[in-house]
């Protein structure tokens, strides 16, 4: 017998631009951030909650127990267990359907979900001959073996190795596995830039009637996302050049406009067994109900940000439900391409289709931004938020994953 | 919480034995270490001494209160008692005043509290009796200049049927916790506190630092979970007090067309309403008059008095949202009585806070509800940090304790108008302000 895992409600730090006012702070300290503020918000100062996870995509190698170590810095009873989970751009909302299943069980009563990316304090490898190097030197007893050690040096293992935005397989960037999906779906540079519009309208609209009060915490004098341009325009993002795609046979058509920049930011979202959150008087704001991933193989051709259009004819299946049944659909919206994809894609395998009026209404990751093990936990709050205010309904919220994988989920109020 | 010359340079040199040989030599303002509240300590630095003089008639209320408070008596009148309270509410004539004279021995022994018990004047019908227990305050006041080493003379008006309330008085004017409460009178009435609930909320409006920080803190200490409510641009730091205190935050824009009914809908819900309100959320735009734009008159009018009076109205209007017995504790402001160049709309707002608890203090009261204002002197804090030096500094030392006040003085004298056993003290404005010379 399971119960549903109910959504009590979320928070996050304002998301900002890489290198910008974050530049100096590490994706712990934004996981701390987004906690204390949830913990704060629903009086969990103390509490021993069931388990608390989270991830990082750009994870240091100090970062071994990034959500451990996290929590240790918050509010909460250091009694309470965590666990890290890595799913590239899925981590975020992977976290939450593992916390929820543990409620489901009746495992765990409560437990917070999220994730946290430093773009900015990104981990840096080393060359691996000077990798080498160092354990050996690290393993020397004598002069002599440091003296023979630091003789293999070479100057050119002295470059440091920053990430790259890659596919470790393919080598191409994320931007242009999109661009090649984007160009085989027939999306046009026009569709792309209205998306990206949308986005950035939608956000505005949704700070402007204090929507994000109680689903944000402000963060070293951030208020808002620093991504939000409430001014821009078409005429602004249609003069903006191609970034991604160029050398393909074909139009390039994303921009630095309708692609998300890189972000660094955190979000947390609380989940409960329905009795835990009445003891409390806490609110329910919605239930996340079900959940499917999929992966998709990219190295041979296929799109790399595809799988959730895998993933969710198969969920939606095992509810008898198709689009149309749907009250909101939240799209990830890594780039404004991977969305008018993932719809038309959906949409050919009889799924119908989304209106506009339902999907990412109040905004997604092209003006957000996208700190990427975040973003999860800030769709998963922000839909179960929207459906609560329409007193009821259902959502899809779908998020595409590096590595050819993708994760949707089904949220109810 | 910082010390009590954490903001005061001047102060913690007078302490060491240099600054103390020069203070003593030229004549320098020696402002004293004030004891404050800690954790398990006495009521009293000494035992208590209660003189009743002419037709007193609270001598035995007041020994009661003291001594279930873990005070002992100066009986034998030979020691330094901690506390001397002189009950002069029987005194009638000019004559019978002359028996205050007797208790000059024992206030010059005396270190720490005073507190002379009076009748309320306006309840006098004899001109002279009113008279008298009107000279009172001159005689506190006066006193409350004289005492030295942190000692404070504080004067309790005590109405006919008091009981709850006076004990309540007379233990916290004796503690530690009014501190930097000196000077002042106040009225005790009847009013009765209603059962202690389990779970006791407190709503704190700009909770995020100052304050209101201080009294979230003093509010969770005697056991209430305090929802801290600050603008959402101060999230950080309000997240930050609340999880220390072990409460929750509240964003909201106090003066926001929707903030009434979010707070009493917040409180309904989450809490069965709330025991303790705390208006502590304001702000300064300082210019002088001829200078002032509608813009810094309306914001400040708008967060100090308008958002109060809107809040206070949603939540009595709300089913819920007030929990039996509520109170509501306004922060007026020593500027707000005295005035201050370049704060005709801050002094304003103020005093529309003391205008607010007296037109309330009546009709809440038949609801079983409370509502007093505090009005805090010169505290060391960001705003007063920010002042410049001179002006900070005659600031600080011209109060009779030569120093200024703590955010937790304050919070200690909103926590005490909190309190169940407080129920009889209503529509009052106590000042905590270590008797500030402006506007005493």
């Amino acid at each position: 017998m399971t119960r549903r895992a109910a959504i009590v409600g979320g928070n996050r730090t304002p998301f900002v631009r890489a290198g910008r006012r974050y530049a100096h702070v590490s994706a712990q300290d934004l996981l701390v951030a987004a906690l204390d503020g949830l913990v704060a918000r629903y009086g969990l100062a103390g509490e021993r909650l069931g388990e608390v996870v989270a991830g990082a995509v750009l994870k240091h190698s100090r970062d071994l127990n990034l959500t451990r170590e996290a929590v240790l810095s918050t509010a909460l009873d250091p009694a309470t267990p965590t666990y890290d989970v890595q799913q590239a751009c899925a981590t975020g909302l992977e976290t939450a359907v593992l916390v929820a299943n543990k409620i489901a069980l009746g495992q765990i009563e409560a437990g917070i979900a999220g994730g946290t990316d430093s773009a900015s304090d990104a981990p840096i490898a080393v060359d691996d001959g000077l990798r080498r190097v160092l354990l050996e030197l690290s393993r020397a007893r004598t002069a002599g073996q440091r003296l023979a050690a630091v003789a293999k040096l070479r100057p050119g293992q002295l470059r440091p190795l920053p990430p790259r935005n890659a596919e470790a397989r393919t080598g191409l960037s994320m931007g242009e596995h999109a661009a090649r999906t984007a160009l085989a779906s027939g999306v046009t540079r026009q569709a792309q830039d209205e998306l990206a519009l949308a986005s950035h309208r939608n956000l505005a609209a949704a700070y402007e009637r204090g929507f994000f009060d109680d689903l944000l915490t402000p963060y070293l004098g951030v208020r808002r996302d620093d991504l939000l341009r409430p001014d821009t325009t078409l005429e602004k993002l249609a003069a903006l050049k191609p970034v991604f795609g160029r050398d393909l046979d074909g139009e390039a058509t994303m921009t630095a406009g309708n692609s998300t920049p890189l972000t660094d930011g955190a979000a947390a979202v609380l989940l409960a067994s329905d009795e835990w959150a009445a003891q409390r008087r806490l609110p329910v704001l919605a239930h996340l109900l079900d959940a499917e991933t999929a992966a998709v193989d990219h190295v041979h051709g296929e799109g790399l940000l595809t799988a959730p259009v895998e993933a969710a004819p198969r969920l939606l299946a095992r509810h008898g439900l198709s689009l149309g049944d749907l009250d909101l659909v939240e799209v990830h919206e890594a780039f404004a391409s991977t969305v008018l994809a993932t719809l038309s894609a959906w949409e050919d395998r009889g799924l119908g289709a989304v209106p506009r009026e339902k999907l990412n209404v109040a905004g997604s990751s092209l003006a957000t931004g996208h700190p990427f093990a975040a973003t999860g936990a800030r769709l998963l709050a922000t839909t179960a938020k929207l459906l609560h205010e329409r007193g009821g309904g259902r959502a899809l919220i779908s998020v595409c994953a590096a590595g050819g994988q993708g994760i949707v989920a089904l949220v109810e109020a | 919480m910082a010390g009590a010359s954490g903001g005061d340079p001047y102060g913690a040199f007078v302490r060491t034995g240099p600054g103390k040989f020069l203070a003593a030599r030229t004549g320098l303002p020696r402002p004293p270490r004030l004891r404050r509240y800690e954790e398990g300590q006495d009521l009293l630095t000494g035992p208590a001494l209660v003189t009743g003089l002419t037709g007193a008639t609270h001598v035995d209320a007041v020994r009661d209160a003291l001594r279930s408070a873990g005070a002992e008596f100066d009986d034998a009148g030979t020691g330094s008692p901690g506390a001397l309270v002189v009950d002069a509410s029987g005194l009638r004539t000019v004559d019978q005043l002359a028996g205050l004279l007797a208790t000059a021995a024992d206030f010059k022994r005396t270190r720490g509290r005073v507190l002379v018990l009076s009748a309320v004047p306006s309840d006098v019908a004899d001109p002279e009796g009113r008279a008298v227990q009107q000279g009172l305050e001159g005689f506190v006041r006066s006193l409350a200049k004289e005492a030295r080493g942190g000692t404070t003379v504080n004067l309790l008006r005590v109405a006919e049927g008091a009981t709850s309330a006076l004990r309540s008085a007379v233990e916290f004017f004796c503690s530690a916790r009014s501190a930097y409460v000196d000077g002042q009178p106040i009225v005790v009435g009847p009013g009765e506190p209603h059962p202690v609930r389990d779970h006791r909320v407190a709503v704190v409006t700009g909770a995020a630092q100052g304050i209101g920080a201080a009294t979230a803190e003093v509010l969770a200490r005697s056991g209430h979970h305090v929802v801290c409510v600050d603008i959402a641009a101060s999230g950080q730091k309000l997240a930050t007090v609340a999880n220390r205190v072990g409460g929750s935050t509240l964003h909201l824009d106090v003066t926001a067309d929707s903030a009434p009914r979010t707070l009493a809908e917040h409180l309904a819900d989450r809490f069965d309403g709330a025991d303790v309100v705390v208006h502590n959320a304001g702000i300064t735009r300082d210019r002088s008059f001829v200078n002032l734009d509608e813009a810094a008159w309306g914001s400040v009018l708008a967060v100090n008095l308008g958002a109060p009076i809107r809040l206070t109205t949603a939540l009595l209007d709300h089913p819920g949202a007030l929990a039996p017995g509520a109170r509501f504790v306004c922060l007026s402001s020593m500027n707000g009585i005295a005035g201050a160049k370049g704060q005709t709309n801050y002094a304003t707002s103020k005093a529309g806070l003391v205008g607010l608890v007296q037109a309330l203090a009546g009709p809440l009261s038949e609801r079983g509800f409370a509502v007093n204002a505090v009005a805090p002197g010169f505290i060391e804090t960001p705003m007063t940090a920010a002042m410049p030096p001179v002006p900070r500094e005659l600031g600080r030392r011209t109060s009779s304790l030569q120093q200024g006040g703590l955010p937790v003085d304050v919070a200690e004298t909103i926590a005490w108008l909190a309190r169940p056993d407080a129920a009889g003290v209503d529509g009052q404005v106590l000042r905590v302000c270590g008797q500030n010379l402006l506007g005493a």
